[in-house]
């Protein structure tokens, strides 16, 4: 009986040993097995690493409004200001349907063209595993709407529509190093429904490979290039080039800023990609940048009661 | 032997009820902690609803929030509280630990509004601090809601707000505790 009463007080003894300590093993504890493994955020700091995609999305209900711009090459001197006398211009307005489904509608100056895309996750790289990848589908539609004039057509001849399409099929596998070290590889097809030589090809595939490389919280360095497998011998009557494109992202609150150098003057993938002219190495280098600006449009349902109005 | 059982049930009753009366915690994993950053440029909100509480009978309490809970109404916000002020990944909870210091002054049989004022340690982004905040438990049945709003100064815990943002970001947020927690059979 004594054995028992003595047990019992140990019992007691044991029940009232609640230190923080305890407590906090309990929690920890129990946190093992309804523990979720979270995905890897911020990637990438913007939709775009520098003129390509990025594994990012804009979340759902939310704006991008985008200004890009690529001024000329560096090498034609100071009597073109560097470059800056003429630029290629896109304006752009991307939207997240879902968190998974973003769509996007420009106009650049370039061919004077109209692009449309959607990306769309596959899959999201998750915290703490080697082996994960965030992977996204991007589908790409540009028509350019120079005048048929421009073309010297033979009497008689019409220009279909259909002459001023290209699409692209790209597939983003991204994997988020470290905090400050992110890559990306981009296997991509184009498929141009008239070139301008027999020469060129009409389906295009090339590699791309891009990365950031964070300096502090708020800079980061970023850099893109793309390898073209079966390249144009030639576009704009000028040889072609592979893509590579470097720049610094800078964030104030709402605004990222793309600072960026390339070779490329066009600013739509099917241009940057498959129709790149400048060289680096004779300095035909385009200074450059792109601001985003984000809007929320639809708040998040868990804040339909909020004290706050965004609007 | 008769006597011996009687006194069997007797020896668990009573640990039974003395581990009750000390020994009875409370947790939930689905607590609400918001907070509330209030400037003339742009008013602030975010709520987390993955806050782990437990509070023992004894009246220790320890609170633990994952930041990366933390949502926000625009999303970029969320992203830069994680990379650029909380820095999530190597800080992923804020965390408290302390004691109810009018412990007397509850009773946990009893429904009823309980103020308390509570005084521990306050982690947030790595930085530990002594705190002391009133607040109120509701006890209700087997259940008791913890309530606390307190102000948490951003310097106090080397959060950096750089001068851009400074007009944007209150020096002191907002923060509302409202924790329901369950008895732990």
């Amino acid at each position: 009986m004594t054995l028992m009463l003595s047990a019992g007080s140990q019992q007691v003894f044991a029940q009232s040993d609640t230190s923080d300590n305890d407590l906090e093993r309990m929690l920890d504890a129990d946190k093992s097995a309804t523990k979720k493994s979270q995905f890897v955020s911020a990637t990438f700091k913007s939709t775009h690493i520098v003129n390509g995609q990025s594994i990012e999305n804009v979340g759902k209900g939310v704006l991008d409004f985008r200004i890009l711009h690529r001024f000329g090459t560096l090498n034609t001197g100071s009597e073109n200001f560097f470059g800056l006398d003429n630029a290629i211009t896109k304006l752009a307005l991307d939207y997240g349907i879902t968190n998974w489904l973003m769509v996007g509608v420009g106009r650049s100056t370039f061919d004077k063209e109209f692009d449309f895309f959607t990306k769309i996750k596959l899959a999201r790289q998750k915290e703490h595993k080697a082996m994960s990848f965030s992977v996204s589908y991007v589908g790409g539609l540009y028509i350019q709407s120079l005048p048929a004039s421009t073309f010297h057509l033979d009497t008689g001849q019409t220009y279909y529509f259909s002459n001023r399409v290209c699409y692209m099929n790209q597939l983003l596998i991204a994997h988020k190093f470290s905090n400050a070290f992110s890559m990306q590889i981009m296997p991509t097809h184009i498929h141009y429904n008239l070139v301008d030589s027999s020469k060129n090809p009409n389906d295009l595939f090339a590699l791309g490979v891009g990365g950031r490389l964070k300096l502090s919280n708020r800079i980061a360095l970023t850099g893109e290039y793309y390898y073209t497998l079966n390249p144009f011998s030639e576009a704009n009557d000028l040889p072609v080039h592979n893509a590579l494109s470097f720049g610094v992202d800078i964030e104030t609150g709402g605004h990222v800023f793309q600072l960026i150098f390339t070779n490329s003057t066009a600013i739509t993938e099917r241009a940057v990609i498959g129709q790149t002219n400048g060289d680096w190495g004779s300095g035909d280098i385009h200074f450059g940048f792109n601001i985003s600006r984000v809007f929320t449009i639809v708040q998040p349902k868990e804040f339909k009661n909020s004290r706050n109005k965004i609007w | 032997m008769k006597v011996m059982k009687k006194n069997v049930i007797i020896t668990v009753l009573l640990t039974c009820c003395i581990s009750v009366a000390f020994g009875q915690k409370y947790l939930t994993r689905t607590g609400q902690i918001t907070f509330f950053s209030s400037t003339p440029l742009e008013n602030i909100e975010a709520r987390n609803n993955e806050v782990a509480a437990i509070v023992s009978q004894q009246g220790d309490i320890v609170f633990q929030a994952p930041i990366k809970s933390f949502k926000f109404q625009k999303e970029l916000m969320q992203e830069h509280f994680n990379e650029e002020y909380m820095e999530s990944d190597k800080y992923p909870k804020a965390d408290f630990k302390g004691k109810i210091d009018n412990l007397s002054s509850v009773n946990f049989s009893k429904d009823g509004n309980y103020n308390v004022k509570v005084t521990g340690k306050l982690t947030i982004h790595g930085v530990t601090k002594d705190v002391s905040e009133p607040g109120t438990i509701i006890i209700k049945g087997n259940d008791i809601t913890v309530n606390s709003k307190f102000s948490v100064a951003t310097v106090d815990y080397n959060i950096k707000i750089p001068a851009l943002m400074a007009g944007k970001i209150a020096k002191s947020i907002e923060v509302t505790v409202n924790c329901i927690l369950s008895a732990v059979k």
